[in-house]
């Protein structure tokens, strides 16, 4: 049994401790907002943070991340910064199969925690991780850019 | 009783529909019938099986098209909310259940699915109505409530209202009684100049549900008891297990079933991990006696000897071969196009359960009929009782409207294999769907071109060599004529340009084996990058402005000519580029395709530096689709269409070797990444035709245009795709 921390409430999982902390989020505690797309930390699908920092749960064993704490798209809003990410998100319509917009957004956040006014070379560098096979890019950037804006 | 999946796209819906929890602990839902694919509040008024009207004030629209990214239910809402006059707000979209007498695509003909860019085109019609006559049964109810002439009812913004009595009333309100109104037979359609949705800007409806992690895709289905399916698949296409020992599978802790289906070995156990441990742990033997073991450089050196001699003619104008013996100055050309897998982000999956006397079937569902056949037939059920709930599907490009059901038979064989009441959910790895088949078949194109003394072109000539899509589809019959696949040869034998003799042949190899499925905007894949490439080589033979060469030869396709003007225009083109840095060569390329009805140009404007790489540095693109529906809806699949092109152009390649797929996950087979993405400029002709495709028309034009900047920049011709950056050293 593994103790876990997850969008701020204590959660108990029963699974081996090598399990990706991606499949325990998304088959133990039916957080399913998290996406499984490689398996291989290539797409960024699964990305939640741990501790604040932007992770790719389907390389990270979840007996690793015990105790820390971990945030999942289904809490992004509970911070300023993710509130004003999903908003942008919105306002600008980016998604379309919406299956990466998780970890997109996610990256996006972890971004913007660090980076107050991202420039789009700083987008491009913090955002290279995540795939999105739709194209959704151009929009990415700009919903960026004006998440930054409405922050300021 | 089974479980409802559903995707809601308004959060008001949630909030209000006392008894729904998203996504875990699901309202029972019977899965028959137009009715119940409206749950939680009381479906009041149903004038058509694409809408309903609830007595909570809720407008859903029935989709009978898979939402798998290119805005189909936000089309399809905008259509039956211009008509209704509903306001956006109050609107909502729900899958449609499978059922072809209902919700058949009127391009398929007996079919329901979706596919070839036809959601719009084939629901104009049909969703205006259906928004008119709704409008005209709420007006008529209101009428005898209020007793005043429906002349003098209005409605604007879900609003039904009397002025002069000062009546009002919304649709929830008057949704019962008008449920009671006869359907009138014929109603007047809304002048295109009253429009106030269409045209204009309505919002997408699955953005809510996509930013929060609530929207649901088969990988998100959790049922009670329900199982999860890994398999093990023939490292060959054709292979088939000889034996296997699950001895350490059985080991895993969570493995539950260990199963032998047609096409591998099915782990099954209680949650995705502990499937793919299990999967992992298996030992198997394969017979490869059957399989194809050919590969790619193998598959092309076929082709090419098959390009010596004369094909099948899937276009004749004139006579080629007297043309040709005439000419000043012959061109030619030869291209080779790769294999290419779909890749969407979502992985293929599907949950099947059986549950004695019909199957559930929980999936990103493109191809209703098609399945609901293939898992009648494996459980011996009539069609009907195969109940397909359909999901958001995370990507699809063509992919999950497979013609042989592929990966949705597998999980229906897995559930029969395993003899099992437990719903299941077959889950394919990256590998696993990368490997799996049904790509962009390869191909071969020679091209030849007779010119005159004054560089004009007499003759045309235009050879292609690839497997045929259509062949063993529910599409053979129409789509193959006298052996010549059209998906083949679309965008080839359709050539607008004004030449007096051409000709346009197949070939079509009957023993290269590899599964193969059409590929967002399929034939036009090859087809647009030999043809537009080929002529800019020959207006640079004939030193002639590739747009006005072009132009020069569309005088009888104003469509196509709307939008190569408007995209030079935009683009500046003929005003000198600015220069890049030392050692970057820059250029400007243009190309121009109808494909799906639509008509898009595109000009790019790429850097190749020293050592070959390429940057695509802006992408202006012009597209007529009749009338746009839904702008941003459109100017988004334009955005997306240029970055899922480019992806195939600088980088996509699947190969075999002797038989075995190469590529396995992002790394060897790499989508574009936001930071190779261009700038992407969209521009829409105005048009009072009727609406046809967006999903798709954009990629085709993408690629020859970046070849042709690319061309204008280095001088050399590209006719490998990938492009590849040592034929582009400085």
């Amino acid at each position: 049994m593994i103790q876990l921390n997850v969008n701020g409430k204590p959660q108990r999982a029963d699974v081996d401790p090598d399990t990706p902390l991606l499949w325990t989020l998304r088959d133990s505690l039916l957080l399913t907002g998290t996406k499984f797309g490689c398996g291989a930390g290539l797409c960024g699908a699964c990305t939640v943070h741990v501790d604040g920092q932007p992770t790719r749960s389907c390389i990270t064993p979840v007996s690793s991340v015990a105790g820390k704490k971990i945030t999942t798209i289904e809490a992004v809003d509970n911070s300023r910064v993710g509130k004003a990410v999903q908003e942008a998100w919105r306002k600008l319509d980016v998604v379309q199969c919406g299956y990466c917009q998780s970890g997109q957004i996610m990256s996006a956040v972890g971004l913007l925690k660090t980076k107050k006014n991202p420039t789009d070379a700083d987008i491009d560098a913090a955002m290279a991780g995540n795939l999105c096979r739709c194209g959704t890019y151009v929009r990415i950037r700009a919903a960026i850019h004006e998440a930054a804006k409405a922050l300021a | 009783m089974t479980q409802a999946i559903h995707n809601l796209s308004r959060r008001h819906f949630l909030q209000g529909s006392a008894g729904l929890t998203l996504g875990l602990a699901l309202p029972a839902f019977a899965a028959n019938g137009a009715k119940t694919a409206v749950s939680g509040s009381a479906a009041a008024f149903e004038p058509t099986p694409f809408l309903s009207i609830g007595a909570d004030n809720s407008v859903t629209v029935i989709s009978k098209h898979l939402e798998m990214g290119q805005g189909t239910y936000t089309g399809l809402a905008t259509i039956v909310a211009e008509e209704l006059d509903a306001a956006w707000s109050q609107v909502r979209v729900d899958g449609a259940p499978a059922d072809a007498k209902r919700y058949n695509n009127l391009a398929f003909g007996p079919m329901q699915g979706t596919g070839g860019s036809t959601a719009m085109a084939n629901s104009w019609d049909q969703l205006r109505q259906t928004g008119a006559v709704a409008r005209a049964m709420l007006v008529a109810a209101a009428a005898k409530r209020w007793n005043v002439p429906t002349a003098e009812i209005s409605v604007r913004d879900g609003v039904v209202s009397h002025a002069a009595s000062k009546h009002k009333a919304t649709f929830g309100e008057l949704a019962e009684a008008a449920a009671a109104e006869a359907v009138p037979a014929t109603v007047p359609l809304k002048d295109p100049k009253d429009f106030r949705l269409v045209g204009k800007h309505a919002p997408r409806k699955d953005s809510f549900a996509k930013t929060n992690g609530t929207a649901q895709f088969t990988q998100d289905v959790h049922l009670p008891g329900m199982l999860v399916a890994v398999v093990a698949h023939p490292p060959r296409f054709g292979g088939k297990v000889k034996s296997f020992d699950a001895s350490k599978t059985k080991a895993v802790k969570g493995v539950v079933d260990v199963v032998a289906i047609p096409n591998g070995v099915a782990v099954l156990a209680k949650d995705t991990w502990s499937a793919k441990k299990g999967r992992d742990a298996l030992s198997v033997e394969w017979d490869d006696s059957a399989a194809f073991k050919l590969g790619s450089e193998e598959i092309f050196a076929r082709y090419h000897e098959l390009a010596q001699t004369p094909g099948l003619i899937a276009r004749k104008d004139g006579d080629g071969d007297a043309a040709f013996a005439g000419a000043a100055k012959v061109v030619k050309a030869s291209y080779d196009f790769p294999y290419l897998a779909h890749a969407a982000m979502e992985p293929m999956n599907c949950v099947v359960q059986f549950t004695g006397d019909s199957l559930e079937v929980w999936n990103g569902e493109q191809f209703q009929t098609v399945d609901q056949a293939n898992l009648a037939a494996l459980f011996g059920l009539p069609p009907e009782k195969v109940n397909i709930h359909m999901l958001y599907a995370g990507g699809s490009f063509g992919r999950r409207a497979c013609k042989d059901s592929d990966y949705v038979k597998e999980a229906a064989s897995i559930v029969k294999a395993a003899g099992t009441r437990a719903p299941v959910k077959m889950v394919w790895l990256r590998e696993d769907d990368m490997k799996g088949g049904y790509y962009r078949p390869q191909f071969h194109h020679a091209m030849e071109a007779a010119l005159n003394a004054d560089g004009s072109i007499r003759a045309w000539r235009h050879r292609l060599v690839g497997q045929s899509i259509a062949k063993g589809s529910p599409f053979e019959g129409f789509m193959i004529k006298d052996g010549v696949d059209g998906l083949s040869v679309e965008g080839a034998a359709t050539l607008p340009y004004g030449i007096p003799n051409l000709q346009v042949e197949l070939h079509t190899p009957s023993d290269i084996t590899v599964p193969t499925l059409w590929w967002r905007s399929v034939g036009s894949t090859h087809t647009a990058y030999s043809t537009e490439t080929f002529i800019d080589r020959l207006a640079a033979e004939s030193k002639q402005d590739p747009v006005a060469l072009r132009l020069k030869l569309l005088d009888k396709h104003p469509r196509h000519a709307g939008v190569l003007r408007l995209a030079a225009e935009k683009a500046g083109w003929g005003a000198p580029l600015a220069k890049g840095k030392p050692g970057e060569r820059r250029g400007r390329g243009v190309a121009v395709h109808e494909s799906f009805h639509s008509y898009v140009a595109q000009v790019a404007e790429v850097t190749v530096q020293a050592d070959g790489s390429v940057r695509v540095d802006r992408v202006v693109t012009a597209v007529d689709c009749g009338v746009a529906i839904n702008p941003d809806v459109v100017r988004a699949q334009v955005e997306g269409s240029v970055g899922f092109a480019l992806s195939a152009a600088l980088h996509g390649e699947i190969t075999l070797k002797d038989g075995v797929v190469e590529q396995g996950n992002f790394g060897e087979y790499a989508p574009i990444r936001i930071n190779e993405m261009p700038k992407t400029e969209v521009y829409i002709v105005p048009s009072a035709e009727k609406p046809t495709g967006i999903g798709e028309p954009a990629v085709p034009p993408v690629a020859p245009s970046v070849a042709n900047a690319i061309a204008a920049a280095t001088g050399k011709w590209l006719t490998r795709l990938p492009f590849r950056s040592d034929e582009l050293k400085a």
